[in-house]
């Protein structure tokens, strides 16, 4: 079983693929490489920075008409901007159009934010609980409200309710901490840097048919 | 739920090895860096901060080692400071496992450099150290080498500048206070929290855990960092959060 971690220039991946390896996958590549990404059983879809700089760096390696094509063949986990690069617009870097293979946007926090009675700090740096809004073969084993570990300053708006598995609040703002449609499962926290339930979520994905 | 404040504890590391005794009882060596920031991640630790305090040069290689082995078994964020002064420094950090990197000395001297930093790896993965020193009525200046060097720049103008060339967050040390248990300097966390849109940590000063609640109730913190007290096993990582917990702070609760 090969996890195949998508490697188009964002970021250091090896958290991600430690992660991975911590939870017993049996083989976990990163790699840009389209044919072992064709052959790969699952396919993670992450990214890191500034979205126009990662559809840069995808349309670089070739990925873009690719992707589509790929993130609908097989179980796909995407992490972070991998979550918001589903979606069909970013207001990012003046505004950018996403993969589209959810529908909704991704929208910045808002300045002058309130959280827990002081002034919201964008980004969102640390851990907030997301509740299960959806029940979801990557939820097994992780309570309602698990805590994970957030760094965004921009968030998703699913168009759709049932595209909502998971919901986090920061300020008055309530945005998708993860999405789901058929074979792909998408989360905009760090599962590999949010300890168990983050690990848990990693060994689910390792089990995931991608049907739910 | 908002957001959590976090509890992050510090570990001092020289030539690969954590010092200034820290002094857990069930772990076999409290030298090992990975054996230690394990031991706190599992106890519910946010973060960890690793401060490379590695004087010779031969040795500066070891920490890039270091935090690849922490960073491949221990699973939440992980800072490292010290030494950093260079991009390709940030890189060799961000590229070995570490999720932030805290810049001091650096900025000081060539302030440009924080603003090159953000623009290669992004805001979120660079801290702002900053060593302050009050000098009159709610008035801190900023120091390096440890509080020895003044540098006459104002600190709240200060941490104002990282922002605008792109500081994801600051670490904010009271040279007054650090080492002195007394508590942390909270006009000053006050000062810097109230002047930034960023997180801002505080650290130097932590005695107790009346302490920790005070830092971010009164002083308007995102997170505390503390040593000593959870080293020596003075204090657990739970009763902290159970302290804050108490006092109506939002805090993660480990499984």
């Amino acid at each position: 079983m090969t996890v195949a971690i998508i490697d188009y220039g964002m970021g250091n991946l090896r958290s991600v693929a430690k992660a991975f390896e911590h939870v017993g996958a049996d083989r976990v590549l990163v790699t840009d490489d389209l044919a072992m990404l064709r052959a790969a059983d699952r396919l993670v879809f992450p990214g890191q920075g500034a979205i126009g700089s990662c559809f840069s760096h995808i349309e670089e390696h070739g990925l873009r008409d690719e992707l589509s094509e790929l993130l609908l063949s097989k179980p796909v986990l995407g992490i972070c901007l991998g979550l918001q690069a589903l979606f069909d617009f970013s207001e990012e870097d003046g505004g950018v159009e996403g993969l589209g293979v959810i529908p909704g946007q991704v929208l910045r926090f808002p300045e002058k934010m309130i959280d827990g009675g002081e002034r919201a700090k964008i980004p969102q740096m640390g851990w907030n609980t997301v509740d299960q809004r959806r029940d979801h073969p990557l939820w097994r084993d992780i309570p309602d409200a698990a805590w994970f570990y957030f760094v965004h300053s921009y968030f998703v708006h699913t168009a759709n309710d049932d595209d909502l598995c998971g919901a986090c609040q920061y300020g008055d703002i309530e945005f998708a901490a993860a999405a789901a449609r058929d074979n792909i499962f998408a989360v905009q926290f760090h599962p590999e840097k949010s300890h168990h339930d983050g690990l848990q979520l990693l060994k689910n994905f390792l089990s995931w048919d991608g049907t739910w | 739920m908002p957001l959590c404040k976090r509890i992050i504890p510090c570990l001092d590391v020289d030539a690969g090895r954590v010092v200034k005794g820290v002094r857990f009882v069930d772990i076999a060596d409290a030298g090992d860096p990975v054996e230690v920031a394990r031991r706190y991640s599992d106890v519910g630790a946010d973060e960890v901060v690793f401060l490379d305090i590695t004087a010779s040069s031969d040795d500066r290689e070891t920490i890039v080692h270091i935090v690849e082995q922490v960073a491949d078994q221990v699973f939440i964020p992980l800072t490292v400071g010290g030494g950093i002064r260079e991009l390709v420094d940030i890189r060799r950090m961000l590229n070995a496992g570490a999720d932030k990197v805290a810049i001091n000395t650096a900025a000081v001297n060539r302030p440009e450099f924080v603003r090159e930093a953000a623009q290669h790896f992004g805001s979120q993965c660079i801290v702002v150290s900053v060593d302050a020193k009050q000098v009159g009525a709610d008035h801190w200046e900023l120091f390096t080498h440890g509080g020895r060097q003044a540098t006459g720049i104002d600190v709240v103008e200060w941490v104002k500048k990282m922002v605008a060339f792109g500081a994801g967050e600051i670490l904010l040390t009271s040279m007054d206070r650090d080492g002195t248990r007394e508590g942390f300097d909270l006009a000053l966390t006050r000062a810097v929290a109230d002047a930034v849109p960023i997180p801002v940590i505080a650290s130097g000063g932590v005695g107790n855990l009346q302490h920790l609640v005070e830092g971010v109730r009164d002083g308007g913190a995102d997170a505390v960092l503390a040593a000593s007290i959870f080293h020596f096993g003075e204090y657990s990582i739970h009763s902290a959060k159970q302290a804050m917990a108490a006092a109506g702070i939002i805090v993660r609760e480990a499984r």
